[in-house]
């Protein structure tokens, strides 16, 4: 029964994705995109890997959709007069994608049984930490040095789409897709959803320490419910060059870095946290992180200022 | 007691399904999005509905029953306002058409 339910999933992923890559409107390979998504993220769950799910769910189906959504939107109008690739360059991408297809395969395949492991290492050391979630403790704890850059990489892209904005408009307003679309009933949602939807972000959060969630799931739902609001026109969008709005960029990956740096002082290295004191410090950083990872994507999908900032 | 409740879940379940596939039939058949979008729209409300009913039984204590009635409470919010967005946006290209 659940041999079948797997089997069923899998094929369909493969359709679907032969189906995203073959059809030619953009608009309709982003919504398989987005469906996609959220199936290969049902298959994390059978592989009870729920982190790695929710992560699949909120970043790349979410809000990932959301920006391909919008660039999407932002095509359309050129998208008639650009030629579809040729059969060479068609060729010449289906041969790489299959060599990658066929490396993965390989690796998986080929793994020696057991498969070379930290887990069990990993597991062991994790109660020193204070966590229960190995998935955070990996994060937060082991690797930590990669979630910090990973979040200042985050900034550095909202950096890159805002360069796209005119010279004169630099801190101006972003336009937020072609559109928004006023609509009585959006507003009702805009208005309804999004206390429950930050509650639940905060929840995510709150919860990743111990059991699956954390940072980035939980600030792609504040993302969700910021976007919610200003596509619905409840609040427009803040000029980019709101101070305010920077600092709140920035301190998630600030807080961060400056509990990273006194573990100099504290813990004799860059990131080790004092006996004792880890899990409230994940945890503040966490929060921090979740702020800041929320306004960073939903910035990112408001994309460049196009209006100039009211005086 | 306890079969009793299988059985009410198995019902429940079964009745979900049911209107899952007739919603999706119906999505499949019907000739305009405002007709597929009626079928689609009690596939949401009564097939996930149903489902939901048909687990409570099985739920491990309130905070369980109370979740699971949430998610069927936020699918109904979220599928009556997309449907209601898309039937706008089909009338407004209607009227676009056909002045």
């Amino acid at each position: 029964m659940a041999l079948g339910f797997d089997i069923g999933l899998a094929f369909l992923v493969v359709v679907l994705a032969a189906w995203t890559i073959q059809v030619h409107d953009t608009f309709s390979a982003v919504l398989a995109f987005v469906v996609f998504g959220l199936l290969v993220a049902l298959i994390w769950v059978r592989l009870a890997s729920v982190d790695v799910a929710l992560t699949e769910a909120a970043i790349g189906s979410g809000v990932t959709g959301a920006l391909l959504l919008s660039a999407a939107a932002l095509l359309r109008p050129t998208q008639s007069a650009v030629a579809p690739p040729g059969a060479a360059w068609c060729t010449a991408a289906g041969v790489v994608c299959a060599i990658i297809t066929a490396g993965l395969g390989a690796i998986a395949l080929l793994l020696p049984d057991p498969a070379p492991t930290l887990a069990p290492l990993a597991a062991a050391s994790l109660p020193q930490s204070g966590l229960g979630n190995p998935v955070t403790g990996v994060l937060f704890v082991y690797r930590a040095l990669d979630t910090l850059l990973e979040k200042v990489v985050l900034v550095l892209a909202l950096v890159g789409v805002w360069s796209l904005a005119v010279d004169r408009l630099w801190g101006g307003i972003p336009a937020l897709w072609p559109a928004t679309c006023p609509d009585s009933t959006l507003t009702f949602l805009a208005q309804l959803l999004p206390p429950v939807g930050l509650m639940l972000g905060i929840y995510l959060c709150w919860t990743g320490a111990d059991h699956p969630g954390g940072a980035f799931q939980g600030g792609a739902l504040l993302t969700a419910m910021w976007l919610l609001v200003m596509l619905a026109g409840v609040r427009a969008a803040p000029a980019t060059g709101l101070l305010s709005l920077r600092l709140l960029l920035i301190a998630g990956p600030t807080l961060f870095l400056v509990i990273g740096l006194s573990g100099f002082a504290l813990a004799g290295a860059f990131l080790a946290y004092p006996p004792g004191y880890s899990k409230p410090l994940i945890i503040v950083a966490e929060a921090a992180l979740t702020l800041s990872i929320g306004v960073t994507l939903g910035l990112l999908a408001a994309g460049p200022a196009q209006r100039a900032k009211e005086p | 007691m306890t079969r009793a409740l299988d059985l009410l879940t198995i019902v429940g379940v079964s009745a979900g399904c049911f209107f899952f596939v007739a919603g999706t039939v119906g999505l499949l058949r019907f000739p305009d999005a405002l007709t597929r979008m009626h079928a689609l729209t009690k596939a949401d409300n009564l097939g996930l509905g149903l489902i939901v009913l048909g687990l409570l039984p099985q739920a491990a204590g309130l905070g369980h029953a109370l979740k699971l009635v949430s998610i069927w409470l936020l699918a109904q919010v979220s599928a009556a306002v997309a449907s209601q967005l898309i039937a706008g946006a089909v009338l407004r290209q209607r009227s676009a058409i056909w002045p």
